[in-house]
């Protein structure tokens, strides 16, 4: 069926620059993509005393006895897998990549079928949750080599590496925690908290996610920048191309 | 006094153009304001669709400038005066005359939605934490804006197949209420194509009432949905919950 409208509005909004909001998107996005496609294959500059990149944690078979290529290729697709179906970032890359639609009220191209998230590959993006259930053991992992950071051969030190890494942490774990998924799950699948058994804690937990998750967005975006930003200071320390500065 | 321009389309579903229109800019003035003196004064019979003049019976939507919006809550000295302000009627709805359009496709699609059913033996007493999420929902004036401005109606004609984002918060408010004891997650799935919203939050944008629509009716619907439909370890522990449990009649 056709468009119940009529083809009668000029073009795109007056003075709306909609492209405004979509090329950050695609700088951002693609930047990472192109930088974290690189690091990955790289399968060098990872570790540096007790820094460990984010893109490499956890470390596996190192020494390549099972798996000849970057270690960085065995685990990396789990965690990419949790923004890749993120709500967020779909709202992002189906309106950057896809322009479906560029922006609101912005014709797109139509005529081609139009299947939303009901067809292959898109679909998928309904296993968010279980890419989130990874992302928590993922998450782990990073608090560990956080914490470890601070742990050099000489004892306990703060570098500029230690607070790169703890800050990463800290701002994937925002991101995390206002995922909708993990808002669902804690509390938001239920219609009657005081009908059920910890209703109250549940209630508290899913009123605090909720208030999180009206910054989903932006901890997306730090996270991103922060993982990012994370793994290119501990290749830089790693290939000598700066010296770590220590604190303490 | 300042004068501004405006470029206002005049014409029925057969065609029309975009005629202009000179008004003088008063303070605090909005676009139904310039609108009505336009009638007054040089078109007596523009139609224009309008009621409460206060943003809150949802009738003068319209395309401001391109951007779909209440014409009661667009103030003039918002809009960029150097150039002619453009109003058109909604795109996603087949127009009557001039800016009035026919919204009566939203009707039909609300005649889906089974009404509030409550649970079996319920007790009618309701506490505030178990509401407050409903309540949100309750706030829709029933503008359209958001079934307008929603990419899966107005550029891809889904309306057959696609409920649209007004629809979504309308099941949201009677899947969450505490006493409902209905599912409707497979309407959402087969009639009302949840599926279809790509989540790219323009209903939320233009929603003039602030309603969260795309975090707070949407997507926990289509957790629902995942729930219910896409999720294996759910499935297999509702198998588990259910086995030796007679069926249902």
């Amino acid at each position: 069926m056709a468009a119940l409208g009529q083809a009668h509005v000029e073009g795109t909004p007056q003075g709306d620059a909609w492209w405004i909001q979509v090329i950050p998107v695609i700088v951002g996005l693609g930047g990472f993509g192109v930088y974290a496609t690189f690091r990955a294959f790289e399968g060098a500059y990872f570790q540096w005393g007790p820094y460990l990149s984010p893109f490499y944690s956890p470390l596996i078979d190192v020494h390549h006895h099972y798996w000849p290529f970057s270690p960085a290729l065995l685990i990396l697709a789990a965690p990419l897998g949790f923004p890749i179906t993120c709500y967020y970032y779909r709202k992002a890359y189906y309106r950057a990549f896809f322009l479906d639609p560029p922006g609101c009220a912005v014709p797109e191209k139509t005529g081609r079928r139009y299947g939303g998230e009901t067809k292959f590959p898109f679909i998928l993006q309904n296993a968010h949750r279980y890419f989130m259930y990874l992302a928590v053991v993922f998450l782990s992992f990073l608090w560990y080599d956080a914490v470890r950071s601070f742990f050099f051969e000489n004892g306990f030190g703060i570098g500029v590496g230690s607070i790169v890494l703890l800050v990463n942490i800290i701002l994937l774990t925002l991101y995390l925690f206002s995922c909708h998924s993990l808002r669902h799950l804690l509390g938001g699948k239920l219609d009657c908290f005081s009908c059920v058994n910890f209703g109250g804690p549940r209630h508290s937990s899913w009123r605090g996610l909720s208030a999180m998750n009206e910054h989903h967005m932006l901890f997306a975006w730090m996270s991103l920048l922060s993982v990012g930003f994370a793994d290119f200071y501990v290749r830089l320390v790693s290939s000598g191309a700066i010296r770590d500065l220590r604190l303490l | 006094m300042a004068e501004a321009v405006l470029r206002i389309f005049r014409g029925t579903r057969e065609g029309g153009e975009p005629v202009e229109y000179r008004v003088p800019v008063a303070t605090g003035m909005v676009v139904l304001d310039a609108l009505h003196y336009v009638q007054k004064h040089q078109a007596p019979d523009l139609a224009v669709r309008w009621n409460c003049k206060a943003g809150k019976c949802g009738s003068c939507s319209a395309e401001v400038n391109g951007r779909p919006r209440l014409t009661c809550k667009t103030r003039m000295d918002t809009l960029p005066q150097d150039k002619p302000i453009t109003i058109f009627p909604m795109k996603a709805f087949p127009v009557i005359k001039d800016l009035v359009t026919d919204v009566s496709w939203n009707y039909k699609v609300n005649k889906k939605i089974p009404p509030f059913q409550p649970r079996k033996g319920v007790e009618w007493k309701m506490y505030q934490p178990d509401i407050d999420r409903v309540q949100e929902f309750r706030k829709c004036i029933e503008c359209f804006l958001c079934q307008n401005v929603c990419h899966v109606l107005r550029d891809h004609g889904k309306q057959e197949e696609f409920g649209g984002p007004r629809f979504f918060v309308r099941v949201a408010g009677l899947e969450m209420h505490p006493l409902d004891g209905l599912s409707r997650t497979s309407l959402l799935k087969d009639e009302l194509g949840l599926g279809l919203c790509n989540i790219t939050k323009c209903c939320t944008e233009v929603c003039p009432e602030g309603i969260r629509i795309t975090d707070n009716a949407i997507i926990p619907l289509k957790e629902r949905v995942v729930d219910e439909f896409y999720d294996p370890l759910l499935r297999l522990v509702r198998k588990i919950r259910n086995a030796g449990k007679p069926a249902p009649e």
